[in-house]
């Protein structure tokens, strides 16, 4: 199996984890993720992603494996996140639990989905830590929300390529990745940002060999914000890396 | 008032950055049909050349066929953007304006990116935008429809990902949903500050936390209803 990075960050706080991770083989995941773990889970969800993962005609790639682990780590990420973050009495005012526990309730949502369709495969929860003023003051706890919601949209974006075979592991990657976004969005409107991302070192007005700059006469900052950008999964790994305890 | 809004649609076409090639008799046509009636259509009719005016769009096949897809659904979204801004409705704050000006650039650039990226031979032609169902003088009219295709937009984008072949047709249309879903967020929010509805459960499934993935076959009707010439996704992939 090709471990990425991000597993052997896993094995050096949890021993054990590379010992699960070998035990599992394909066979086991559609077994466990079609039988066990959809007896704990809404029908819904288990048919939903059991269904992409224990395809009848085409089992999952072991690149789709990969990806799926690697979103699941970030689904973890966030979903402690916010509910740490709910959690704390006195961070999030008022005004902004309704949006922070609607946030919340989708990350553990798909942390369901993906380590039910992994099942034996799925990676074992990471022991986080988070820097001091996380969960003490807001706008630390928002700036926190915004770099973690942009960087799984450009995460997700990034792994798109990786499941062009495996079509219904696909869409539901996509599925996830454009709610992460409009999370993303509203996030940085709370911040009293804009919704979309306009990064200033991205220099190149370019997509697909088209220059957007002379064809658009648009602004620098809307040129880049009508087009998210992706990130590798090294460069996601490095983001991620400061949160791993 | 409404009917004010409707010429003013069909005559300027809104979302073309250059004087669009329709042309003054498929103009008038439309609007004999849309205004005027009968009348107006039969006087045109005589001097009309049937072949500049296509019973139907074909969107094509493969991945060319795709990318019709969504060239036709930014050219809808750039259109109603465009009139959003020319004819803004009564009350709109200027962090709305800015808001809006923001995303009808973005759903510019998306068209003219498009429509630069397919081959002329293939590309779906300009599309006729029909809002007569839409009061752009109205707020909620307005945003409700934008909060629709924005949803609409979303879910296009997740169905098709799937049928895309080549990797970096489907990157790009990653690059794209994802603004999609930002604007779907921002403009909910607009019409309920600070709830859930900026990913509200109408619309991500509170179990799976998953926004729908829509086939063109079910998207297509939806969007018809915005644009008059017909336009067919029979020869679409469909897995």
């Amino acid at each position: 199996m090709n471990l990425f990075k991000l597993i052997s960050e896993i094995e050096q706080i949890d021993p054990e984890a590379n010992e699960r991770y070998s035990f599992y083989s394909r066979r086991n995941l559609i077994k466990y993720g079609t039988n066990l773990a959809a007896a704990a889970i809404p029908t819904l969800m288990a048919t939903t992603f059991n269904q992409a993962f224990a395809q009848t005609t085409t089992a999952p790639s072991q690149a789709a494996i990969d990806v799926a682990n690697f979103a699941l780590t970030l689904e973890y990420l966030e979903d402690e996140f916010y509910k740490n973050g709910l959690a704390a009495s006195g961070l999030i005012p008022t005004t902004d639990r309704t949006v922070i526990s609607q946030i919340s309730k989708h990350e553990t949502a798909h942390v369901n989905l993906l380590k039910t369709a992994l099942g034996a495969g799925a990676v074992a929860k990471p022991t986080f830590k988070f820097p001091t003023g996380t969960f003490t003051t807001y706008t630390t706890f928002l700036a926190t929300a915004r770099a973690f919601e942009d960087t799984g949209v450009q995460a997700y974006k990034g792994q798109a390529g990786t499941l062009i075979n495996d079509k219904d592991i696909l869409q539901i990657a996509l599925q996830i990745h454009s709610v992460e976004a409009r999370h993303a969005s509203e996030i940085r409107r709370m911040q009293g940002l804009k919704g979309w991302v306009s990064d200033t070192s991205q220099t190149s007005f370019t997509q697909a060999g088209i220059n957007l700059k002379t064809l658009t006469g648009k602004s620098d900052d809307a040129i880049r914000e009508a087009f998210d950008e992706p990130l590798t999964k090294d460069a996601v790994l490095a983001i991620v890396k400061p949160f791993l305890a | 008032m409404s009917k004010e809004q409707n010429d003013s649609g069909l005559t300027t076409l809104p979302g073309q950055l250059e004087p669009v090639m329709v042309g003054r008799r498929l103009f008038l046509r439309y609007a004999g049909a849309a205004v005027a009636g009968g009348a107006v259509l039969a006087s045109c009719k005589d001097e009309e050349n049937p072949t500049t005016v296509p019973s139907s769009v074909d969107l094509g096949t493969g991945d060319v066929g795709i990318l019709n897809y969504a060239f036709a659904l930014e050219q809808l979204e750039a259109a109603f953007y465009t009139q959003v801004i020319a004819t803004p409705y009564t009350g709109m704050t200027d962090a709305e304006k800015t808001l809006l000006t923001d995303i009808r650039d973005h759903e510019i650039i998306h068209r003219e990116f498009f429509k630069a990226a397919i081959p002329a031979a293939n590309r779906i032609t300009d599309l006729t935008p029909n809002f007569t169902g839409i009061t752009f003088t109205d707020r909620t009219s307005v945003l409700s429809t934008a909060k629709a295709f924005e949803d609409l937009g979303v879910a296009a984008y997740n169905g098709a990902g799937r049928l895309i072949k080549d990797a970096n047709y489907l990157l790009l249309a990653g690059k794209i949903v994802s603004v999609e879903a930002r604007h779907a967020a921002a403009i909910r929010d607009l019409l309920n500050p600070k709830s859930a509805d900026f990913a509200g459960d109408d619309i991500v499934s509170p179990t799976t936390g998953l926004d729908p993935a829509t086939k063109p076959a079910d998207v297509l009707p939806t969007a018809q209803k915005f644009v008059q010439t017909p336009l067919s996704g029979a020869n679409l992939p469909t897995a």
